[in-house]
């Protein structure tokens, strides 16, 4: 293998893997700052035990979330080296800026929170958890819009004589319209993702039998907010989903013929839910079609004309030949690989939906303190966790798969991207070394949370007085 | 002054921000083994460091995106051309950051003796490359006139790379020692406090020659101050460990940590990676910078940010500055193992 298709398996893998934890820490935090807040608000013992129990997930799941980031940050300039050198005047910026901003708040923040129980007053302490909430927030808002930078580069301008984009608006790069929508599109799904956690944890502990009489009340109350948060956000998920399709059909309307399988320019166009054909879609043998959603999807008017692969690839053709790009690859590779573009897609809205509709199935089977039950409802809360996760892996891989052949649309090719001096004994060494070592900790992980799970809210001691100095010699809270 | 030397300023404070922070971090992981006689003295030791050391680790996070923006060239080369060393970094963070959190999670002994292991392993591999990594950029390495590493692994392991990484490695476990008799009280801390004295003397050795051996090759009369100060600050700090005053002996640990770091730094400047080849060529602060008007920003945003960052890790080790013993221990924190 060649060293190009070693990095790209490794900077998926990598990064899919980092984006199974980020959504569930972005959404656990708030609802863990939620609880916390509660507590302060009501006094009511059972939002403290909640903020405890999820705090302990919360903060299993955010340290792979942390070691895996490092792997991240290194990545760009171990294996994507001339990647670093064309963009870094303008990516780099964002990258800086989140260390600066996110990363420190999350972490010393964190710090704060675990080891300040007793040691801050009660409204610092929840302060503490709100700032690591916004502490993911700002690293999302940086590292997306450096994402956003490569699927559509703005407020740069191409130096002939250094051969490198450089940056002249850092607000256009901040402010970048793929930006304005992927940052709520993303941050809602990450809200979906840790709410529907929460919902399977407590709902599993609702029905179980050995639960403690007195604690019922306390998971239903779990289950129903989580509930409602899936949904909520589920449907801001979907709107912001319904404007994203718009700018990328602007933006790179290769990327939504290739997640339609669409050859051929169509107004109407339809969107297939189910296509049964040949593997890249040329050829149709069945499928079941909403007959002008696409068009809705990217015009906005349900007999907009969509522009289909073949038209656009000459367009490209004639648009890109010229650029730096233009010697690595073939003119064929305009096409990004449309079944994966295709499937995933659909993977992510349908699951997307599917999870909305569980929540709502729960809220309906839980209302009026009624005791929900029956076997297919378990089944699905027990899936519930996993919809999200997938529809955003599912997204991600969309999302970068669609933009290929570019790494850098219209600018740079992935194939100019990689690192020119590192060897593919190197890629491959690497590769292997995170993919067994993600494996472990994925299996050491899941374990853990799975007893921490089955242990469930322990009772609360009673709360000692939140003087600082006064609880000088008591054990440590939450000690290592 | 040029905005280029700024950043190269503001980068050699950032690892001069990590190495003086995560240093004692990972003296302490190293001296888990050695200072500690059962598992709760392990876990006292590991409270030491429990708050803050996540917050230490992004020091080095932030040199690597400020390299990124300010100097996308060396951050390119470097990276790339160091991997094996970095990947090897990288593993050891990975199991490293886990460890501390997971360690106390589960009451199984099988369990901590893992986690033990890999927080040992994971302060002792990077302790140690990232002083081969700085020897080798001072010492330059391989580069093309294309700005490319062109050498090997090997490469990098030559006599003066192995000292730069001996006396790092030396350096840290003083540094974690001087720490943890600061910051424990009962038996570790007179154990902490007796055998900083001791590893203290050899770091001494070692960075007296290393550093020596730096300024014959590459230094200049900047650098010769900044060697010579934190000689003296580490020879003081001893001194102060000696007398039983560990405040001061921390002090002593960490200035010369701070000193060294600049004056390796300064004995660099202006190049930021030079080449050992003939016909190659060296990175400089010019020729590896990104624009002026992406310098301008960061700078601004640096300016803005950087004391709120350091005033509220300030206030972190403020909020836990008291010394911590046996008693200061829960007993059981953890699910028992099911599994
Ligand atoms: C939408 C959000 C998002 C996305 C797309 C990414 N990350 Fe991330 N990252 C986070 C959101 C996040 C997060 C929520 O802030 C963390 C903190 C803990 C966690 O689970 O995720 C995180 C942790 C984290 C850390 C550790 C920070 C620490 O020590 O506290 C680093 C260095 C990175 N990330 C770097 C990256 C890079 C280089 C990415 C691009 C490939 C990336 N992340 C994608
Ligand atoms: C937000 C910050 C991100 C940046 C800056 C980024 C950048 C990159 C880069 C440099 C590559 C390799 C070269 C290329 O194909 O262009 C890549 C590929 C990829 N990224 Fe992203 N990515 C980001 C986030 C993510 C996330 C969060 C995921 C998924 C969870 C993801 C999924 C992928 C996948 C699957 C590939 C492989 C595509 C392929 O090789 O064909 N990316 N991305
Ligand atoms: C009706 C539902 C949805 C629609 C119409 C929709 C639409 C889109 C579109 C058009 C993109 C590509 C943006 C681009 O490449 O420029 C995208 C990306 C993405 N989607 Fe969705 N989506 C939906 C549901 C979901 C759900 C339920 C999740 C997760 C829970 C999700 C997670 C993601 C992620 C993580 C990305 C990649 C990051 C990004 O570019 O925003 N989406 N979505």
């Amino acid at each position: 293998m060649d060293p190009l298709d070693i990095a790209r398996w490794q900077f998926a893998i990598t990064t899919v893997y980092h984006f199974m934890f980020v959504p569930i820490s972005i959404g656990l935090s708030a609802i863990v700052a939620g609880y916390e807040t509660a507590w302060l608000r009501t006094g009511h013992e059972k939002w403290l035990r909640l903020t405890k129990f999820f705090g302990k997930l919360f903060l299993i799941n955010f340290a792979i979330g942390v070691v895996t980031g490092i792997v991240q940050e290194f990545q760009f300039g171990m294996n994507w080296s001339d990647y670093s050198r064309f963009v870094g005047d303008v990516f780099g910026a964002p990258l800086a800026v989140e260390g600066l901003l996110a990363f420190f708040l999350e972490s010393t923040f964190l710090g704060l929170w675990i080891f300040g129980w007793d040691r801050l007053p009660a409204k610092v302490h929840a302060a503490c958890i709100w700032l690591v909430h916004v502490g993911t927030l700002f690293s999302a808002y940086f590292i997306l819009a450096a994402n956003s930078f490569m699927q559509h580069p703005v407020g740069y301008a191409y130096n002939p004589t250094t051969g490198r984009a450089e940056m002249d608006d850092f607000a256009a790069v901040l402010f970048n319209k793929v930006q304005l929508v992927t940052f709520p599109h993303v941050v809602l799904s990450a809200y979906m993702t840790g709410a529907a956690f929460v919902v399977a944890v407590a709902f599993w502990h609702l029905v179980r039998r050995s639960t403690p009489e007195q604690d019922v009340s306390m998971y239903r109350r779990a289950v129903r907010t989580g509930a409602a948060i899936v949904m909520a956000a589920g449907i801001g998920v979907a709107v912001s989903g319904d404007v994203q399709g718009k700018i990328m059909t602007e933006v790179q309307p290769m990327k939504m013929a290739a997640a339609e399988a669409l050859y051929d320019t169509e107004a109407p166009a339809d969107f297939s839910l189910f296509t049964l054909g040949s593997l890249d879609g040329t050829e149709e043998k069945f499928s079941i079609k909403v007959p002008g959603l696409l068009s809705f999807l990217a015009t906005g008017t349900p007999d907009g004309e969509v522009a289909g692969i073949n038209d656009l690839r000459a367009t490209y053709q004639e648009t890109y030949g010229q650029d730096p790009g233009a010697t690595y690859y073939s003119p064929g590779s305009y096409t990004p690989v449309v079944p994966i573009t295709y499937w995933t897609f659909r993977i992510m809205i349908g699951l997307g939906l599917a999870a909305a509709a569980v929540a709502a199935w729960i809220l309906v089977a839980t209302r009026s303190d009624r005791m929900p039950r029956g076997r297919a409802l378990m089944w699905a809360v027990t899936a519930l966790p996993f919809l999200p996760l997938l529809a955003n892996s599912s997204g991600w891989i969309f999302t970068e798969m669609g933009r290929q052949p570019w790494s850098v649309f219209g600018l740079m090719t992935t194939a100019q991207a990689v690192s020119s001096g590192v060897s593919a004994g190197e890629v491959l060494t690497s590769l292997i070394v995170f993919t067994l070592l993600y494996g472990v900790l994925a299996v050491v992980e899941v374990r853990l949370l799975l007893d921490y799970i089955r242990t469930g809210a322990e009772p609360v001691e009673p709360t000692s007085s939140t003087d600082p100095d006064g609880a000088a010699d008591k054990p440590l809270a939450f000690a290592y | 002054m040029e905005l280029t030397t700024v950043w190269f300023g503001l980068i050699t404070v950032l690892w001069i921000g990590y190495f003086c922070l995560e240093g004692f971090d990972f003296g302490v992981g190293m001296l888990l083994p050695v200072l500690a006689e059962d598992d709760t003295e392990r876990r006292v030791l590991i409270n030491t460091i429990g708050p803050v050391w996540d917050g230490n680790e992004v020091w080095v996070l932030v040199a690597g995106g400020a390299t990124f923006a300010a100097f996308p060239e060396w951050y390119a080369t470097l990276f790339s051309g160091f991997y094996m060393p970095l990947l090897l970094i990288l593993v050891a963070l990975i199991v490293r950051g886990l460890a501390f959190e997971y360690r106390a999670k589960r009451d199984d002994d099988a369990w901590r003796r893992n986690w033990d292991i890999s927080i040992f392993v994971g302060s002792l591999v990077p302790s140690l490359l990232w002083g081969v990594a700085f020897a080798n950029i001072l010492r330059g390495v391989p580069i093309d006139s294309d700005l490319e590493y062109v050498g090997g692994f090997f490469d990098l392991l030559s006599p003066y790379a192995l000292l730069g990484g001996l006396m790092t490695l030396l350096l840290f476990l003083t540094h974690g020692a001087m720490f943890i008799a600061l910051k424990t009280d009962g038996p570790v801390r007179h154990r902490a406090g007796r055998l900083a004295v001791r590893v203290g003397a050899g770091a001494a050795v070692a960075a007296v020659l290393f550093l020596g051996w730096t300024q014959l090759e590459t230094g200049s009369a900047a650098s010769a101050v900044a060697f010579a100060l934190a000689a003296a600050s580490l020879l003081a700090g001893l001194h102060a460990a000696l007398q039983r005053r560990e405040g001061w002996a921390f002090v002593g640990t960490f200035a010369a940590i701070a000193l060294g770091v600049a004056g390796l730094f300064l004995a660099l400047f202006p190049d930021v990676m030079p080449t050992s080849l003939a016909g190659g060529a060296s990175l400089t602060t010019s020729n590896a910078s990104a624009t002026h008007y992406t310098l301008t920003i960061m700078t601004v945003v640096a300016a803005i940010f950087t004391p709120v960052v350091l005033a509220y890790q300030a206030w972190t080790y403020w909020v836990f500055r008291k010394r911590i013993a046996v008693h200061h221990i829960p007993q059981a924190t953890a699910v028992t193992s099911r599994a």
